[in-house]
């Protein structure tokens, strides 16, 4: 085979499989995301679903039960704007009222109910003083 | 005062670099005197940004809190080594620690070159300088980011740092990553000289190849530091989460890496120039995203900075960037062609080829999923994010490819290799990663983890294929020269750091891969509840909650656990505890302030070659919070002297009745109250310590994770021994000049083929023409020697 034919034919068969894993990151990143929302578009949504909710906890709100935690968190611009939350797992350092978190789950009866060690918390770097929480 | 005199000098700083770039420029067509005016004026950079970090790093430690950066970043009881660390956990200290790092490479790779590249340098310095300027200008002019803004009145004390921050490696990790973001600035910026310059031989590789190693070691170490305090600091028990800041690190050194692969290519055989300048685009470009990602607040990430001015700005420079550079480079594909063609798809260039594509795999898939929450807003309004399973499905199938690669790449010769000498070299090798996955198929259970038993065999294929280059090499040489087999091992490596530095980082990279593939595959992860006395059976281990413990200072209430961990009759103790830290800055306060602060978890490690046994510890604080509350009425009825309280209550509310009026009592007040609360915190620590109460650990058994760390210090001992200037390069000023250097790397390369065919890589006929080929090409740099440039 002559030289230049075979490395068209190599052109061919690398652009075909940068193609294949194109094709393959779009298909599964859209079928295998959660959906990102704010706790104030899970506000009225009863049950059902599979969400990534992402906002900040409402300060004094955090009860430790036996095993969990239940808080309620709201938008990160509005904190008016809550829902409650239940979640049981690994708590990670950081967390506490006023912080921002991330948390995988559900809705059951208008609670997102958190899956277990998803939760997130953003690392500050600084300190805040005067946000004392429970 | 000092601020005022560290805004004055950043402002110099900002100038003398505006100065450099536009002094480079007019220097641009070979006029030395502004070529050495520019390159002083970079020292001159240095210099002034080095008193830029000495006035702040004094202010930190002079508890100067009319600073806002120490005030906001420190406090007085801040211990010392993490008060001249804490510059880098602010914006502002960290853009001054980038401009810094920049001033002093740009500084070192312009001595570097100074009788070389006579028409790239310019160019280069005009690119490092801007760059500079930017980061200094973005300082000055961003808003709200200049280190030396001042509070006034000075504040008494300041909020402190993190103690989530306070650990050692958490203080190194920053720089290095910076560091090594930084370094990359370097090849990018002869880049973008040889390009404009239409010099794209391999003469600007050959100047910035170390920068791009150390830049790449930086940043590998920066990432390992990350991983290491994530495992012991985070009381999560992972090393790796697929965030989007971790994400953004590992990209540029991803692309580094392939980077650092394929100039070798151009350096040897005058190929791939296209693919480099884009690779080091790249690699900046991602470099430069990392530095934006951190601060920017874009995507949801654990390390979310608070929200940053500096973003739009740091996006523009990307922007310029990789606009600027894609235009160069379509402008000069002509001058990029190839010199020659890849001779035979069994040659080390042809697997670099491959490597470089598997790499670059690895980076889009990760830049995909790192940036798909804004992909999926702009298709379908809503921000989703894909979670580590989506990343370990792309990540997992590449590592092991590449694993198998850097196996395959030492094994091979430079241009061609004949069926003969490859089943030679492949034999031993290709046997022991057979048996090895055989083995472990069938005598373990790693036979049920495809993907893990795969990479175990093509690590064992890659270690074992590097232990017999490394064994084949001293055998060549003691044929040569005699000696003992341990002696000629040093030497041969001594003489040869560029290739066998390499195969170190190889063995390193395959032995933490192995690390993270035992351990994420096999490990048992459980979480427990136990009350004192009781036992968990995890992984076959016995975990006995002995006692809580409990410890109450002034900074913080620490609850803790005795665990016994048994099997076997045999048992170990380990102690996790969770720190509550007391809010700073806040005076006075009451005692379920204790609780409302920071926490953070000193994990039970029991570290061993074959397994980690790792515990982290939750109190039940339910308790403890009920406590708390009690003791806060208690306190304020103490104070307020209400009827009924013991007698010192009496006497501290007169005191600070007392106080109210005369502002001089205030500290003495103060210290009474605190020594009050501590008190009660001891009496609540007591409670806790009596009432059995439950709690929660997190025990992990997690097999071979040592080699994690033990393989990634092989793969840092290995790029320095690569970056270690050979001694003869050292003594010899030769080097100096661009036709040495172009000799010195042919005779390199006759040197190469010499020991590859004495180590049996290259058969006679093989080396027989590969040998006359690079004569002649040594025979051509010599004749061209003949009208010289000036030297």
């Amino acid at each position: 085979m002559d030289p230049s034919r075979k490395r068209k034919i190599r052109l061919v068969v690398a652009l075909s499989v940068a193609v294949l894993l194109a094709v393959a990151l779009v298909y599964t990143s859209f079928s295998a995301s959660s959906e990102a929302k704010e706790p104030s578009q899970l506000i009225g949504v009863s049950s059902g679903g599979s969400y990534e909710v992402t906002g900040r906890v409402v300060k004094r709100s955090v009860r430790h039960h036996g095993e969990g935690i239940s808080f309620r968190v709201a938008d990160r611009e509005n904190a008016a704007q809550s829902i409650p939350v239940t979640y049981t797992g690994t708590i990670p350092d950081p967390f506490r009222g006023g912080r921002e978190i991330v948390l995988a789950g559900t809705m059951k009866h208008g609670v997102f109910v958190g899956e277990r060690d998803t939760l997130v918390t953003k690392c500050p770097s600084k300190f805040t003083t005067n946000s004392s929480d429970e | 005062m000092t601020a005022g005199l560290g805004s004055a000098v950043l402002a110099l700083a900002f100038l003398i670099a505006v100065f450099a770039a536009v002094a480079a420029l007019i220097g641009r067509d070979g006029n030395r005197r502004w070529i050495d005016i520019s390159r002083r004026a970079l020292y001159g950079l240095f210099a002034l940004l080095t008193l830029c970090v000495v006035i702040i790093e004094i202010a930190f430690a002079s508890d100067d809190f009319s600073f806002n950066i120490v005030q906001q970043h420190s406090s007085i009881e801040t211990p010392t080594f993490y008060k001249l660390a804490a510059m880098w956990s602010s914006q502002e200290g960290s853009l001054l620690l980038w401009a810094w790092v920049l001033s002093i490479a740009s500084s070192l790779a312009l001595y570097a070159t100074r009788n070389k590249l006579r028409e790239i340098v310019p160019y280069a310095t005009a690119v490092m300088a801007g760059i500079a300027a930017f980061f200094t200008g973005l300082m000055l002019f961003a808003g709200g980011v200049n280190p030396f803004a001042k509070l006034s009145p000075a504040p008494l004390d300041g909020i402190g740092l993190n103690p989530l921050l306070q650990h050692p490696s958490m203080m190194i990790h920053p720089p290095m990553l910076y560091s090594g973001y930084v370094a990359f600035t370097i090849p990018f910026a002869f880049a973008i000289g040889a390009l404009i310059t239409r010099r794209l031989d391999a003469a600007w590789i050959r100047s910035t190849r170390r920068f791009a190693l150390i830049a790449w070691a930086f940043l590998g170490f920066g990432l390992l530091l990350g991983a290491r305090w994530s495992y012991t600091e985070l009381g999560w028990g992972g090393y790796w989460a697929w965030d989007p800041v971790e994400n953004a690190a590992l990209m540029p050194w991803l692309m580094g890496t392939a980077f650092l692969h394929s100039i070798m290519v151009q350096e040897k055989r005058g190929m791939l120039k296209v693919w480099n300048a884009c690779l080091i685009v790249a690699t900046f470009s991602l470099a430069l995203l990392g530095t934006f990602l951190v601060r920017s607040g874009v995507l949801q990430s654990i390390h979310a900075f608070g929200d940053s001015t500096v973003g739009p700005y740091i996006l523009g420079l990307i922007a310029v960037v990789l606009v600027g550079s894609t235009g160069l480079i379509v402008s000069r594909l002509d001058d990029l062609r190839s010199e020659k063609r890849i001779d035979s798809l069994a040659s080390r260039e042809s697997v670099f080829l491959v490597n470089n594509l598997l790499l670059v795999a690895l980076v889009v898939a990760i830049f995909w999923g790192t940036f798909f929450p804004l992909i999926s807003e702009l298709f379908t309004g809503d921000k989703s994010s894909l979670a580590a399973p989506w990343f370990d499905r792309y990540t997992t199938p590449l590592a092991i490819v590449l694993v198998l690669f850097t196996g395959i790449g030492p094994l091979l010769a430079w241009r061609r290799v004949s069926w003969d000498s490859a089943k030679r070299v492949f034999l031993v090798p290709a046997i022991v990663g057979a048996l090895a996955g055989l083995g472990l198929a069938l005598f373990t259970d790693a036979g049920g983890k495809p993907w893990a038993l795969a990479l175990f065999a093509f690590a064992a294929f890659a270690l074992t294929g590097l232990a017999q280059e490394f064994w084949r090499g001293a055998a060549a040489r003691r044929s040569l020269h005699g000696g003992t087999m341990p002696a000629s091992l040093v030497a041969v490596v001594a003489r040869n750091r560029r290739r066998y530095g390499g195969y170190i980082v190889h063995a390193g990279i395959a032995v933490l891969l192995i690390g993270i593939a035992a351990s994420s595959s096999f490990q048992t992860k459980q979480d427990v509840r136990l009350r004192p006395g009781q036992s968990a059976v995890v992984d076959g281990y016995t975990v006995t909650y002995v006692r809580p413990t409990a410890k109450v200072d002034k900074l913080a209430f620490t609850a803790g656990a005795a665990l016994r961990i048994e099997k076997d009759g045999k048992s170990f103790l380990l102690h996790p505890t969770r720190r509550f830290y007391r809010p700073t800055g806040v005076e006075g306060g009451t005692i379920s302030n204790y609780f409302a602060g920071e926490s953070d978890s000193e994990i039970g490690l029991r570290a061993g070659f074959l397994r980690d046994f790792w515990t982290a510890l939750q109190p039940s604080i339910v308790g403890i919070q009920r406590h708390a509350r009690a003791a806060d009425k208690g306190f304020e009825a103490c104070v307020s002297g209400a009827p009924g309280t013991p007698p010192q209550c009496r006497a501290v509310s007169q005191l600070m009745r007392a106080a109210a009026a005369n502002p001089s009592l205030r500290p003495t007040a103060l210290a009474q109250i605190e020594s009050l609360q501590v008190a009660t915190a001891q009496r609540i620590a007591q409670g806790y310590l009596s009432e059995d109460a439950i709690a929660t650990f997190r025990v992990i058994v997690n097999p071979l994770v040592t080699w994690i760390w033990i393989g990634g210090l092989i793969s840092l001992a290995g790029a320095l021994i690569a970056i270690w200037p050979a001694r003869g390069a050292r003594r010899r000023p030769a080097a100096d000049t661009e036709l040495e250097a172009l000799k010195e790397a042919k005779y390199r390369e006759i040197r190469d083929a010499e020991l590859d065919h004495a180590a049996g890589k290259l058969s006679d006929e093989d080396f027989a023409l590969l040998d006359a080929e690079l004569r002649k090409e040594a025979v051509e740099i010599l004749d061209a020697e003949q009208p010289a440039e000036p030297v």
